[in-house]
């Protein structure tokens, strides 16, 4: 039993901060939402150093690692809040790779992983999906139906109408299924879904922790009363319930990307915990972070507002917390009889 | 990270299932009070003694197993999922012993710790007063030397919330001894003898009807200088080792006993087709969702643990988190189970009302907050006025 991670994985949490840090800038990252660009430096260095195919099979052209060091990028990657187009990225690479033919793998994968293409993942409803992430660049867009069926368009074969979502951090597009266009998923679309849902979960984790970071170290600074308001419990306290609510998600999290390589019976059910533990934590942790920043947390200039926008769009990405909590609901159902403890 | 269990620990969770799906307690005593209560945990204690069960974590030199702290986590797992006991002398196996193992003399440990194994010798904590819950070291119990026998110490006051005092023959004191000396510097951790007619208990009923608690009212009570535990003055550190220890290993029993409430009443919720009703399905999934999360948060403070050797006050995170789902559940409860969960005597308005002591027992959530604004997040001490 061991918690922690390995070496490996401290280096590329490591690594990842560090370039992070210097790259997506909180400056940068403003310059390209107020420009609604995608940061194509940014995006071209991370896919030289071989992130989007972090997860992905050697055999399809990646470098074979696990979901948990995919779900340390995802982390970082929304800690810097990085204007690029990762996560739909990798989630469309998740489903191809996991629910995929043979053909469709080797048509998209290599690609995918090696960043020459972008892809896209969108919730659908008779074909058609609102405010998919990356779809605007996507060469490939897996659109994902209410009952867990999948279908894979080339960009050719979708109508892509750019939209504004509130965050601008990620440009959006409604995708529309162009007339029978695009081919069925036809392996193992929950598996894929599951997977997916933990990589946004893990990025939930990363910008909790980030405003988390950013309120701390404001409350501390800020004096009101000739004293930091930080020493307010009222302050405090809230900034204590922040951390819960982050570690939740980030225990869940973790849990989810471990069962997803080593335990995947558990994944159903571990993905859902996740995913609804992260979506309700990002939303309250950085309405939070607005509230403790107090007037300057409204402005547009404090940077506070990009981190609730983004935990907006991803927590209801594929679901939020209610849609899960009934999945869980129906799997408790399922097992009555036989006790979760493991 | 790995969260399977390694051969070693396989066989020790093995072993211990296997000793407790052949070696039962009585049947409890529902009739006949409190004693036989006591009486039937005490002798459960002495069942698992003789088989080397009651204190797996201690080193193999005081008579325990030597347990890692991953075997210590999955004794309490055990212990909680075959619904046993506790064994009657808790604070001393858990408390006691291990303070006395970091702090005691070689005289000390020889002479307190087997009885405490065994139960010959049962132990509670004399710690919290009526004006020092929160704010500990304010205490005002004080020890003076006895001007007539100078290797012994007079003590004078009040204790309250000591569980099992009543049953006890030894007593973990801390007392004021330098009247003049800072708040945390003037205090001495003793070993008191709870047998002396100086030493009143009286049962404190608490908000279910029951007495798990008790207050101590202490005139004059005789302490011989070789009771000092940790030296004279040095109570403070002392304390805070018998503190440390308090959540260790617990929290795993409390974990699955709430998981296994959880699992009565999602299955309470079922019979009475609730469970498809969204409302209640929405609040026993996230209750879930919590359920696992302090599992999975444990299993992460005891990694740390093991890595860094000893706990961060993250584990206050856990108990905070474990406190708070408790009520959430017996809350819900009440609204699943209906009128049955109001009714006097039954469990689940057992449960309803004993939740409320959760969140003040062993820190309150206020306190743990502190603890986390402070000393894991850096926020600044609030200075309160004097």
């Amino acid at each position: 039993m061991d918690f922690g991670f390995t070496e490996d994985q401290r280096q590329i949490q490591r690594t990842a901060r560090e370039l992070l840090a210097d790259r997506a800038r909180p400056e940068r990252v403003r310059e390209h939402a107020e420009a609604g660009t995608v940061d194509r430096a940014l995006w071209r260095e991370l896919c030289e150093l071989g992130w989007p195919g972090i997860a992905v099979a050697e055999d399809n052209g990646g470098q074979g690692l696990g979901r948990i060091e995919l779900s340390i990028l995802c982390e970082e990657l929304g800690r810097a809040l990085a204007p690029v187009p990762f996560l739909p990225s990798v989630m469309a690479a998740t489903l191809i790779e996991h629910a995929g033919s043979p053909q469709q793998r080797e048509r998209w994968l290599p690609g995918l992983a090696a960043g020459e293409f972008t892809g896209a993942l969108g919730t659908a409803v008779d074909g058609m999906a609102e405010l998919v992430i990356g779809a605007p660049d996507a060469a490939v867009i897996v659109l994902v139906e209410e009952d867990r069926s999948g279908r894979l368009l080339e960009a050719a074969q979708a109508e892509v109408t750019l939209t504004a979502s509130i965050d601008p951090t990620r440009p959006c597009a409604t995708v529309s299924v162009v007339s029978d266009g695009g081919e069925a998923l036809a392996g193992d679309v929950p598996a894929g879904i599951d997977r997916a849902l933990v990589a946004i979960s893990s990025e939930l984790v990363g910008v909790c922790d980030r405003a988390l970071e950013m309120t701390v170290a404001y409350v501390k600074e800020r004096k009101q009363f000739g004293v930091p308001v930080g020493a307010y419990q009222a302050v405090s306290h809230r900034c204590a319930q922040m951390l819960l609510e982050t570690e939740k998600a980030r225990s869940t999290a973790a849990f989810a990307a471990w069962t997803a390589d080593a335990d995947p019976e558990r994944l159903p059910e571990a993905a859902a915990m996740a995913k609804a533990a992260a979506s309700d934590a990002a939303r309250e942790v950085t309405a939070s972070a607005i509230q403790a920043h107090g007037g300057i947390g409204f402005t547009w200039e404090a940077d506070v507002h990009w981190l609730f926008k983004r935990a907006q769009l991803d927590a209801a990405l594929l679901g939020g917390g209610k849609r899960h909590r009934a999945q869980l609901a129906a799997i408790l159902a399922e097992r009555l009889g036989a006790p979760a403890v493991g | 990270m790995d969260l399977t269990f390694s051969p070693k620990e396989t066989a020790f969770r093995d072993e211990l299932r296997a000793w407790l799906a052949e070696n039962q307690p009585d049947v409890e005593p529902l009739d006949g009070g409190e004693d036989a209560h006591y009486a039937w945990r005490r002798d459960w204690q002495r069942r698992l003694y003789d088989a080397g069960w009651a204190a797996p974590a201690w080193p193999t030199e005081y008579g325990g197993r030597g347990a890692s702290l991953t075997e210590s986590a999955i004794y309490f797992e055990e212990i909680g999922r075959a619904r046993v006991p506790f064994a009657a002398n808790t604070l001393g196996l858990l408390l006691g012993g291990p303070t006395l193992m970091v702090w005691g003399t070689p005289e000390q440990k020889e002479r307190y710790l087997a009885p405490i194994l065994s139960a010959e010798e049962i132990w509670c904590q004399g710690f919290s007063e009526p004006d020092a819950g929160s704010d500990l070291a304010s205490l005002k119990t004080r020890a003076v030397k006895d001007p007539e026998h100078p290797d012994q110490w007079l003590v004078t006051g009040q204790k309250v919330w000591t569980s099992g005092a009543q049953y006890s023959k030894w007593c973990m004191l801390v007392a004021r001894t330098d009247q003049d000396a800072a708040k945390h510097k003037g205090l001495t951790y003793f070993l008191m003898d709870m047998e002396q007619d100086a030493v009143q208990v009286r049962p404190l009923r608490q908000i279910t009807g029951e007495s798990e608690f008790n207050e101590l009212f202490i005139e004059e009570a005789r302490i011989p200088d070789a009771n000092v535990v940790g030296g004279v003055g040095n109570g403070w550190k002392v304390a805070l080792t018998t503190l440390m220890n308090e959540r260790a290993g617990l929290g795993f029993a409390l974990q699955i006993r709430l998981r296994q409430l959880l699992d009565d009443l999602i299955a309470a919720a079922a019979e009475r087709g609730l469970l498809e009703d969204p409302r209640y399905a929405d609040a026993l999934a996230e209750l879930h969702v919590r359920c696992e999360s302090i599992r999975l948060l444990a299993w992460k403070g005891l990694t740390d643990a093991e890595r860094y050797g000893q706990p961060g006050p993250e584990g206050s995170l856990v108990k905070w988190l474990w406190s708070d789902t408790n009520q959430r559940l017996t809350e819900l409860a009440v609204d699943i189970i209906g009128p049955e969960a109001l009714t006097a005597g039954t469990p689940w308005s057992y449960e309803f009302l004993r939740a409320r002591g959760n969140t003040i027992e062993g820190g309150t959530t206020e306190v743990l907050k502190n603890i986390v604004a402070e000393r894991v997040l850096g926020l600044p001490r609030l200075k309160v006025a004097a």
